[in-house]
C-alpha cells in the first residue's frame, strides 16, 4: 500500500468523522442517560424506525448477553418505538426527522454518537433485526469474549449476516411482541456464500444467502453485502464506512486470516423474514430511503407478489452456534 | 510442616482475596505481592480485605511489566519473606491472582508431604524447548534488551537484528548453564533459601537483569546448581496459546478441570463465578492419591492452536481467506472431473454414479444451468443453479460445493463449451482428479444436425479452448492429478483406462468393472474429421483417428466395449 493512497485513506477517514460532526444537529436528544455509562461498560449503538413490535426481545436479548448502556437514533417512528425507548433505564434515545438516506443509512449519526460516547469501549452496532452471536455465547457473557479479545490485542470482530427464514411464506405464522423471532425463522442457507477481498478497504466481501438465490439470482453483484464487523473496540477517531460493512483505517477490516488459520468470529442471525417484511418493503419502497435506489427492496417487492418461500430441501434449521461452526459459517479460532 | 504461597497479583484484587483467604483459612502462609502499578485505593482494599488473617503478608511492590526483571524481584522478596516469617513452611509455591486450586488444600499439602525434597519447577535447557515465541530461546541469555517488547516491538526488533549483525554477545556467568520453563513453580526451603542466600547471588541477579524474560529463566536456572531432585514440571495447570498468552478458563471448563486433577489452574476469567464457585466453596471430592492428569485440557487447547493456525483444510469464510497457495488446501476433499467422457458415452453419469458409489453430475460450469446431479435447482449447502450467480464467483461455488458435501465424493464433467476461467484453479488443486478425452468434444457436433460451416466454427473454437486447458494442465505448477488421453488412444481400448480412474475414486471397491458405459456410435466420425480437414480446418486434438473406423471391422460389437472378466 503506497504513502499516497494511505494519505488518501486517511482523508476519507476524516472526511467521514467531519460529516458525523456536522449531522449531529439533526439528532434531537429525547432521553440521555449516557451519565450513567461506567467506563468499561459494553455498549449497543443502534438506528430504527417503527420496530416497536420486535423491540422488547432485542432489547432482552442484548441485555442478557451482559451488554449495559443502548445509544439509539429512532428515525421519525409513529409506531411508539420512542415511547418504549425512552421508558427504559438503560437507553439513551435521539430522535431524527431528517433524511435517513442522506445520514448514509444512519452511519453518520451513530459515528458522530460513538465518537462522542464510545471512546475506549466495546461496541456493537446492530439492527433491531440483528442478533448477534459468537463462540461459546450460550455459556459465556459477551464480556468473556471482549475481555479475550482485549487480552489478545483484537480490536475488531467478525460476524457475518446470516439471513434466517421460515419454511413456507412469511405470514403464515405472525411475529408476537417478545418471541424470539428464530422460532419462526428458523432456516439459513448453509454454504452458498461468494468471498471476494475488497483492495481498497482490506475487507471480505460476502454476498449470497438465499436473498441472492431467491432475488438476485440474474444479478447477482447487486445481491446485499453480507459482511460485517460490528464489535469494535472503539476509538474516536474509528468511523464506519458503510454501514458496519468495513471501518476506517482498515486495519480494523482486517478480522480474516491470510495464511490458513482461522480467526475467531460470529454471526448476525438475521431477523428480516417474518410477517413484519411486506409492510416493511412496501414502506421502504415509498420512502425511498434505502441503498442504491432501493433496489434491494424493489427486488422484493417483485419477488414478494408471489408469494415467495426461501425454504428449500437444502435449508438448515439452526440449532447453536456450534453448528454455524462446523458448518464453517464462524470460528472459535484459537478461543477455547 | 505445609507449603506456603506466594501470590503475585496485578489485576481482578477480588479474586487474589478471594483465593489467598481460601489459602490462608487451611493453614497455609501466604505472601502476597501486588504490582507497584496497581493504583492506591485497590491495594489499601486488598490490605483491608485479608487484615483478620494473621498469616497472611503484603511483601515490597515492584513494577512488574512482562518480560522485565520485576517480577523475579518480586518473587524474590515475597519469597525471603515467607521463609523468614513462617518457619513450619517446607515447600513454597509461586502462584498469581489468577490461578485457582482445583483440589483441596489438604491433597496438596499430603502430596508434597510424601515428596519433602522434591523441587517441582519446570527446567529446560535451551536446546530442548520448542515453545519459545519469536524465535529467541539461547539469544535470551547472550544479547541486551533495552526495549520493550510489547510498546517498542520494532526497535526490539532491530536491536536484536543489529547485535546479531555485529556479533555482540554477553558473557554467561562461570557455573550458569541456561535452562528454562514456566513461570510457576513450587520449591523447597532449602533449594529457595540456597538461591536466595547465595553468597555470589549480588553478581548472578545483575546478570541475569538484562537477561530477557528472566521470569521464565532465574529460578529454572539456578535450581539446578542447589536442588538435589528436580522434578521437570509444574504442579500449575497453565498453557499458553500460539501467541504466548495464556488460555483462560471459563465456567464451561469445569468438568475438563474437575478431571485433570490438577493442583492449580492458571489463568481464570475474573468473572468466572461458576469456577471459583465450585473450587473454592464447596468441599472437593477428588481422590487422594490421583496424579496431576491435564492430558484432555492439553489436547483442547491444542486443537484450538491449530484452528487458528492451519484452519480447516479448503474452507472460506469470514475470518479464513488465505492467500494463493496458502490454503492448506484450496478445496476439502478430493473430486473428479471428467472432459469428454459424457460425450462419448451415451449413458456416463448414471454410470459412473453407480460404479463410484456417488452422485455424478453434468456440466456443473456450463452456460445454459448448473447442471447438479439429478438435475436439481438446488444442492447442498443451498447452492443455486443459476449459472449468473455461479460466473459471479467460480471458485467460490467449486470450494462452498467440495465443502458442502463433505465426507461424499464429488464427479463432474467439463469441457471447453463450460466456463473456463476455474481452470487454473483445478488445474492446481492437488484434490482434483482431471481425466481428459482430448477432442471429445467434436463428437456432439458430429451428431448435431448445424450447418457445417457453423460445424466448423465452433470445432475451430473449441480446439482452441481445449489446447489452452490443456496447457493449463501440463504446466509446471499443475498439481492436480491429470491423465489424458486423445480420442483415438481411448476408443481403442476404453476399459483400461476407466479401470484405472474409478479405482482411484473408490479404491475400496477391489472388484472389476462388470458393466461399461455404452459407446456412441462413431461409424463415420473419421470421414467428419476428414470433412473438417478439407475445409481447412486442422483437429489435432482426436489422435490418429483412422478414417474408416467403424466400418472395417464389422465383427467388433458397437456400444459395450470387451470386458474382461
Amino acid at each position: 500500500m503506497s504513502i499516497l493512497s494511505r494519505y488518501m485513506l486517511r482523508l476519507a477517514r476524516q472526511r467521514w468523522r467531519f460529516r458525523a460532526i456536522r449531522k449531529r444537529g439533526e439528532l434531537r436528544p429525547v432521553a440521555i442517560r449516557t451519565g450513567r455509562i461506567a467506563p468499561s461498560d459494553l455498549l449497543v449503538f443502534t438506528t430504527l424506525r417503527n420496530e416497536r413490535v420486535r423491540l422488547p426481545f432485542f432489547l432482552k436479548y442484548y441485555r442478557d448477553l451482559g451488554v449495559n448502556h443502548f445509544l439509539i437514533v429512532d428515525n421519525d417512528s409513529d409506531d411508539g418505538s420512542r415511547e418504549y425507548l425512552a421508558e427504559q433505564g438503560d437507553v439513551s434515545l435521539w430522535t431524527s426527522k431528517h433524511s435517513y438516506k442522506r445520514s448514509r443509512f444512519g452511519v453518520d449519526w451513530l459515528n458522530w454518537l460513538q465518537m462522542k460516547y464510545a471512546d475506549d469501549h466495546w461496541t456493537l452496532v446492530v439492527d433491531p433485526d440483528e442478533f448477534f452471536v459468537y463462540p461459546f455465547c450460550d455459556t459465556r457473557p459477551l464480556r468473556a469474549l471482549t475481555d479475550w479479545l482485549d487480552a489478545s490485542s483484537i480490536k475488531s470482530f467478525s460476524a457475518m449476516l446470516l439471513d434466517m427464514y421460515p419454511k413456507g411464506r412469511f405470514d403464515v405464522m405472525p411475529y408476537n411482541e417478545g418471541q424470539n423471532p428464530f422460532e419462526i425463522a428458523q432456516y439459513f442457507d448453509s454454504g452458498n456464500y461468494s468471498f471476494v477481498r475488497n483492495g481498497k478497504f482490506g475487507n471480505l466481501w460476502i454476498q449470497g444467502g438465499p436473498r441472492a438465490r431467491m432475488f438476485f439470482r440474474d444479478n447477482p453483484e447487486r445481491a446485499p453485502a453480507l459482511n460485517k464487523i460490528p464489535l469494535v473496540k472503539w476509538n474516536r477517531r474509528y468511523a464506519y464506512v458503510s454501514s458496519t460493512h468495513m471501518l476506517l483505517p482498515r486495519g480494523l477490516n482486517q478480522v480474516y486470516d491470510e495464511w490458513g488459520g482461522e480467526k475467531a468470529s460470529g454471526c448476525l442471525l438475521h431477523a428480516k423474514f417474518l410477517d413484519t417484511f411486506a409492510a416493511k418493503a412496501e414502506e421502504e419502497m415509498q420512502r425511498h430511503q434505502h441503498y442504491a435506489n432501493s433496489h434491494e427492496y424493489r427486488a422484493y417487492r417483485e419477488a414478494l407478489s408471489v408469494e415467495p418461500d426461501l425454504w428449500c430441501k437444502f435449508s438448515e434449521k439452526y440449532i447453536n452456534w456450534r453448528q454455524l461452526e462446523i458448518l464453517g459459517l464462524m470460528s472459535k479460532g484459537n478461543w477455547a | 510442616m505445609t507449603v506456603g504461597i506466594v501470590m503475585l497479583c496485578h489485576t481482578a484484587l477480588e479474586r487474589a482475596a478471594q483465593v489467598a483467604r481460601h489459602w490462608a483459612e487451611r493453614d497455609c502462609p501466604v505472601v502476597i505481592h501486588v504490582d507497584r502499578r496497581v493504583k492506591k485505593p485497590a491495594y489499601q482494599k486488598l490490605f483491608d480485605d485479608l487484615s483478620d488473617l494473621g498469616n497472611v503478608q503484603f511483601s515490597a511492590r515492584h513494577a512488574c511489566e512482562w518480560g522485565t526483571w520485576g517480577i523475579v524481584a518480586a518473587t524474590q522478596d515475597a519469597a525471603a519473606m515467607m521463609l523468614a516469617s513462617f518457619a513450619h513452611v517446607r515447600h513454597v509455591f509461586l502462584a498469581s491472582g489468577s490461578c485457582l486450586p482445583l483440589r483441596p488444600v489438604e491433597e496438596l499439602v499430603a502430596y508434597l508431604d510424601s515428596r519433602p525434597r522434591t523441587d517441582f519447577i519446570e527446567s529446560v535447557t535451551t536446546e530442548d524447548v520448542g515453545w519459545t515465541i519469536g524465535g529467541l530461546d539461547f539469544e535470551r541469555f547472550t544479547l541486551r534488551f533495552p526495549f520493550s517488547w510489547r510498546k517498542q516491538r520494532r526497535l526490539f526488533d532491530s536491536y536484536v537484528k543489529l547485535q546479531r549483525r555485529v556479533g555482540f554477545r554477553r558473557k554467561i556467568p562461570d557455573g550458569i548453564v541456561p535452562h528454562m520453563g514456566s513461570q510457576w513453580w513450587c520449591l523447597t526451603r532449602q533449594t529457595l533459601s540456597a538461591i536466595l542466600e547465595n553468597p555470589e547471588r549480588e553478581d548472578i541477579d545483575r546478570y541475569f537483569r538484562k537477561v530477557w524474560i528472566p521470569d521464565e529463566s532465574y529460578f529454572q536456572t539456578l535450581v539446578r546448581q542447589v536442588s538435589a531432585q528436580v522434578e521437570s514440571r509444574s504442579l500449575t495447570l497453565s498453557k499458553f496459546d500460539f501467541q504466548g498468552k495464556p488460555h483462560i478458563f471459563y465456567d464451561d471448563h469445569l468438568q475438563l478441570l474437575r478431571r485433570s486433577d490438577c493442583f492449580v489452574a492458571r489463568k481464570i476469567w475474573p468473572h468466572a463465578d461458576m469456577l471459583y464457585d465450585a473450587f473454592l466453596t464447596k468441599a472437593g471430592l477428588g481422590q487422594a492419591a490421583a496424579e496431576p492428569n491435564p492430558g484432555k485440557i492439553d489436547r483442547l487447547f491444542s486443537k484450538a492452536v491449530e484452528r487458528r493456525t492451519k484452519g480447516r483444510a479448503g474452507l472460506i469464510m469470514q475470518s479464513r481467506f488465505p492467500h494463493e497457495n496458502w490454503e492448506n488446501g484450496r478445496t476439502s476433499a478430493p473430486y473428479s472431473v471428467f472432459q469428454g467422457f459424457a460425450e462419448i458415452f451415451e449413458n456416463f453419469e448414471p454410470w459412473l454414479g453407480k460404479v463410484a458409489g456417488t452422485r455424478a453430475h453434468g456440466h456443473l460450469f456450463a452456460p445454459d444451468k448448473v447442471h447438479f446431479a439429478g438435475d436439481d435447482p438446488v444442492y447442498n449447502g443451498s447452492l443455486s443453479d443459476s449459472a449468473a450467480l455461479r460466473d459471479y464467483n467460480p471458485r467460490s461455488f467449486l470450494t462452498n460445493l467440495i465443502w458442502n458435501t463433505r465426507g461424499e465424493r464429488q464427479c463432474f464433467q467439463y469441457g471447453p463449451a463450460d466456463n473456463q476461467t476455474i481452470s487454473w484453479f483445478m488445474a492446481c488443486d492437488p484434490n482434483a482428479q482431471i481425466s481428459v478425452i482430448t477432442g471429445a468434444w467434436a463428437v456432439p457436433l458430429f451428431q448435431s444436425n448445424a450447418n457445417f460451416s457453423d460445424i466448423r466454427r465452433q470445432a475451430a473454437l473449441m480446439q482452441k479452448l481445449e489446447l489452452e486447458y490443456l496447457s493449463i494442465l501440463r504446466s509446471a505448477f499443475a498439481k492436480a492429478r491429470v491423465r489424458i488421453w486423445s480420442l483415438a488412444d481411448f476408443v481403442e481400448n476404453p476399459m483400461e483406462p476407466l479401470q484405472t480412474v474409478i479405482d482411484e475414486i473408490s479404491p475400496r471397491a477391489v472388484r472389476r468393472l462388470t458393466e461399461a458405459p455404452r459407446l456412441a456410435d462413431l461409424a463415420g466420425f473419421g470421414q467428419f474429421l476428414q470433412n473438417l480437414r478439407n475445409q481447412g480446418m486442422q483437429p489435432v486434438l482426436m489422435g490418429d483417428f483412422p478414417v474408416d473406423f467403424g466400418q472395417s471391422n464389422p465383427n467388433r460389437r458397437r456400444g459395450r466395449p470387451y470386458l474382461v472378466k
